[in-house]
């Protein structure tokens, strides 16, 4: 296998690289850091926390994002909480074992290396929050508390109520405000990045285009920071929020940085139904309810009484039933596999019967029974037990069940919420090596935006571990190793001809789309996208389908370029435009991530090939083919070269991966 | 495209850019389904006015699930609509009867200017963080998260207060325009934790003069931005800036 990509993991034994390597890492002084400047897009968990850090450390940042605060970015709504190898409970968790579990969950497709120093920092992370006032859920006794997520056996997670993923950015964005009120930072908000500059093949800018006044705007740096998150949107209904797109990395890759495992796609089994057309969005619930809700299909087919009305005996606990030592804790591409096979077979619920049962009903008797022993009520009855039982779970899950209850009408303190998989996050992203350089020098891409550390499948509660390793303690080191070489590169004036250049083509752009003047809007395309990328590359991909999927995309590409209908100006306001670009680029990504699946011939993770599955129904991984990431180069109009990165286990022991 | 039977009647506020005057058009949105988000009707309507060869209405919205904070809109007088505890994108047309009439505006405030139609500029809630709304910790600095037991109760107290989304309902529904509740949201989660002892007094001063220099208005303790907004952020939390405020004047050496 060739390799044209050095992943540059350092020598030695796998709980010495880190620290060996950060500790020889070359460093720049202070008075060198105050003349290099470090552009970052996007503003999230890995955005904000590398801008503050850096910021903090002496770069001169600058700092953008396309909402109207760097508050808003989408690891705003991350729910469930925050892993970190602490072993605060005392139950047998450390470093190796966070780091074990993230590669068996990632079903064997990430790097070791990587991974381990994900586990390596993930306890600093944890301080950093609490330093920053970060309101963490407590015990009585003032500690901190944890609770279990999907796919591991201890209790690693620590969360804030239902809002981890706000308080956790709340805490990086003061963090970042404050960088601004020093004067460290420039922030430019209601901005989106149309293009990388490259000059002599390094990253040296951007062009960014002003969503207020429609100006497009070059801006230098040293090196350019993408923490732009994943591109699930390009299945039109997602758990992202509507802004969230892959136009950043998109740029970045057309402008020669490798696309790696595009096909890697979580589809989380804990989300709100959809309910009809109109539907912008789809809501999670998060996976912290599968830690007490029990998950169910009648046992019978096609079986439309409702779900309190069917009896114990006439349920299926399929989960409990197939996966018994992690039981409704499983990974959550098993999960979300597990309900599509109900769902299809003819088992599943509510009027769409594309749906399963979340039930607490067992919970809240449960917890009722305890809180009647803690009240020494010995002979109470069943509706106190259940008032009891419901206060308990009000207090872990409240806002969790008024949203539902809010977005479906239905109350799930009577009836079992129904749930159905939906698109959560891309474990696929730009491929970087070990400093988390794209292999375009100077050219950086972290948290969400990058591939690196989950593998085929992301267990639940590391996404925000992640994002802010990366920020926090990755970057801030590994981007030494880059800047110290650039100390004598001054300021390169934004005249440049690769400003122009790439200011013109981006102009140009805008006005080619602006000068269609066709007959649908890009909300419709998008949609169309959505729905071809869902059915053929979604839970479940095969050859004949993908196949059909990259031909309907070329032709819904040609469509798209010759009948978008993009009303208003391009020196206004005018988010109509800005949803075309990004509409049009996940056109482009989507054709990828087809080749990609139809590339990967095995399962793993949440890419499922339909041909290629065990007798009983799970993934069945072919490591001696493909045990390597996939970077795609990006060789011109739907053709792309593939560079493979060989994945080599020298820690952990490959096997079939086996949660039953 | 048609789900639903609901029939409206939508006047919404047109304003081309901050430098021309705005003004409210009716629109009549039909087949309305009361399963739909009150942003997906705005979908429904801008779709169709697309097709018509209007320009579709420009409002903020992002995560669709109540937390970003940026939807904004002021429904039949009040900021997200008549529901309690929601955002706007949380609010279901099965809270408006088939035949409404509802009127739709932009946040009002002189602090935060109109950018175009429903959308605003709420910058100045960024200044007023950047002032002060933080712990000066750098990266690295921490000691163990567990080495500083927190009370169950401060803690809880601080969660609640730190649930604001800064989406500037308050603002909006107050009639003064003041940003009281979001400033003292965020000065009584640090106040009420250990890590921001430090910085106490320096933070409440800052903040507050950051609020005024950004043309907020006073606060006259009409309650109306706690009652509008979608976290539920308590009115304590005002009082307790306001003891943090006067205990810092009072401790001034300036």
């Amino acid at each position: 296998m060739s390799n044209k990509l050095d992943a540059k993991i350092p020598e030695g034994p796998i709980a010495d690289k880190w620290t060996k390597y950060r500790s020889t890492v070359p460093l720049v002084n202070p008075a060198n850091k105050r003349s290099l400047e470090i552009i970052v897009v996007g503003t999230g968990l890995a955005g904000a926390s590398a801008a503050a850090t850096l910021a903090e450390m002496g770069y001169k940042v600058k700092a953008f994002c396309f909402q109207d605060s760097p508050r808003r970015a989408h690891s705003i709504a991350a729910q469930g909480g925050i892993n970190a190898a602490k072993n605060y409970q005392n139950d047998g968790d450390s470093v190796y074992r966070l780091f074990y579990d993230t590669i068996k969950g990632g079903d064997y497709r990430s790097r070791e290396g990587n991974v381990h120093r994900l586990a390596e920092v993930s306890g600093s992370i944890i301080d950093q929050c609490v330093a920053q006032g970060v309101p963490f859920a407590r015990e009585y006794g003032g500690l901190l508390s944890n609770r279990s997520f999907g796919g591991t056996q201890v209790q690693r997670t620590f969360y804030a109520a239902g809002q981890t993923g706000q308080q956790l950015l709340l805490g990086a964005y003061s963090g970042l405000e404050r960088q601004v009120g020093i004067g460290n930072v420039t922030m430019y908000t209601r901005h989106e990045m149309l293009d990388v500059v490259t000059i002599d093949g390094k990253a040296r800018g951007i062009i960014a285009k002003n969503l207020v006044t429609g100006e497009l705007e070059r801006h230098f740096g040293h090196s350019v920071l993408l923490c732009t998150g994943g591109y699930g949107n390009v299945f039109y209904l997602s758990t992202n929020a509507m802004g969230s797109n892959v136009t950043a990395a998109w740029k970045a890759h057309k402008k020669g940085a490798n696309f790696a495992n595009p096909c890697y796609t979580q589809i989380h089994p804990t989300c709100i139904p959809v309910s009809g057309d109109h539907q912008s969005k789809l809501t999670l619930m998060s996976e912290s309810l599968r830690n007490d809700g029990r998950i169910w299909v009648p046992k019978k087919q096609n079986d439309t009484r409702l779900g309190n009305d069917i009896p114990e005996e006439e349920r299926d606990y399929y989960l409990e039933r197939r996966y018994p030592a992690f039981g409704n804790l499983v990974p959550r591409d098993i999960a979300s596999r597990a309900a599509k096979e109900r769902c299809d077979a003819g088992y599943g619920v509510g009027a769409s019967k594309m749906a399963v049962y979340l039930d607490y009903a067992y919970a809240i008797e449960r917890y009722g029974k305890i809180e009647a022993n803690k009240k020494n009520m010995h002979n109470a009855s069943k509706e106190e037990i259940s008032e009891m039982g419901k206060a308990v779970v009000k207090e872990k899950y409240g806002n969790l069940f008024d949203m539902y209850k809010q977005i479906t009408g239905e109350d799930p303190y009577e009836l079992p919420m129904r749930i159905y998989p939906a698109v959560h996050y891309t474990m696929g992203g730009l491929w970087v090596d070990y400093n988390l350089m794209t292999n375009v020098p100077g050219l950086y891409a972290l948290g969400e935006a990058n591939f690196s550390d989950h593998g085929a499948n992301r267990l639940g509660a590391s996404a925000l571990m992640q994002g802010l390793a990366d920020g926090y303690f990755v970057i801030p080191y590994t981007i030494g190793s880059y800047l110290s070489s650039e100390i004598r590169t001054k300021a390169i004036s934004t005249d440049h001809p690769a400003f122009v250049e790439a200011e013109k083509a981006v102009q140009d752009r805008i006005s080619k789309l602006l000068n269609i003047k066709g007959k649908q809007s890009p909300e419709s395309f998008h949609k169309r996208l959505g729905k071809i990328m869902w059915d053929k590359c979604g839970m479940a991909r095969s050859e004949k389908g993908l196949k059909e999927a990259i031909a309907e995309i070329q032709a819904l590409k040609n469509e798209f370029w010759s009948d978008v209908r993009i009303l208003g100006d391009a020196d206004e306001f005018n988010p109509e435009l800005d949803k075309a670009g990004r509409v049009a680029d996940f056109i482009e990504l989507g054709e990828l991530m087809c080749v990609d699946a139809l590339n990967r011939n095995e399962s793993c993770g949440g890419h499922f090939r339909e041909e290629f599955q065990t007798e009983e129904g799970e993934a069945l991984r072919d490591d001696e083919n493909y045990m390597y990431v996939a970077a795609w180069e990006y060789e011109g109009e739907s053709k792309w070269n593939l560079n493979p990165e060989p994945l080599i286990y020298e820690n952990i022991k490959i096997a079939q991966r086996s949660y039953k | 495209m048609s789900e639903g039977n609901m029939n409206l009647t939508l006047k919404v506020w047109r304003q081309k850019n901050k430098k021309v005057n705005g003004k409210l058009e009716t629109y009549q949105v039909a087949g309305i389904s009361e399963d739909m988000s009150f942003l997906e009707m705005f979908d429904v309507l801008n779709e169709r006015l697309v097709s018509e060869g209007t320009e579709p209405i420009a409002f903020d919205h992002d995560c669709r699930e109540g937390i970003c904070g940026m939807c904004s809109m002021y429904i039949n007088g009040q900021p997200h609509g008549p529901l309690q505890g929601v955002t706007t994108c949380q609010l279901h047309m099965r809270s408006f009867k088939d035949g409404d009439t509802i009127v739709v505006e932009p946040w009002r405030a002189v602090a935060f200017p109109v950018i175009k139609d429903l959308v605003v500029d709420r910058s100045s809630f960024d200044r007023i963080i950047a002032s002060g709304g933080f712990i000066s910790v750098n990266t690295g600095n921490a000691q163990d998260g567990n080495s500083l037991p927190i009370p169950k109760d401060d803690a809880d107290k601080a969660f609640m207060a730190a649930a604001c989304i800064g989406c500037g309902a308050c603002v909006s529904a107050c009639k003064n325009a003041s940003a009281m509740l979001f400033v003292s949201a965020k000065v009584s989660q640090l106040a009420l934790l250990p890590q921001g002892q430090p910085e106490r007094q320096d933070r409440a001063m800052k903040m507050v003069a950051q609020m005024d220099a950004e043309g907020f208005g006073t606060c006259t303790n009409t309650g109306a931005c706690a009652a509008e907004c979608p976290k539920e952020i308590s009115l304590e939390n005002i009082a307790r800036l306001n003891r943090e405020y006067l205990g810092a004047s009072l401790g001034s050496t300036n």
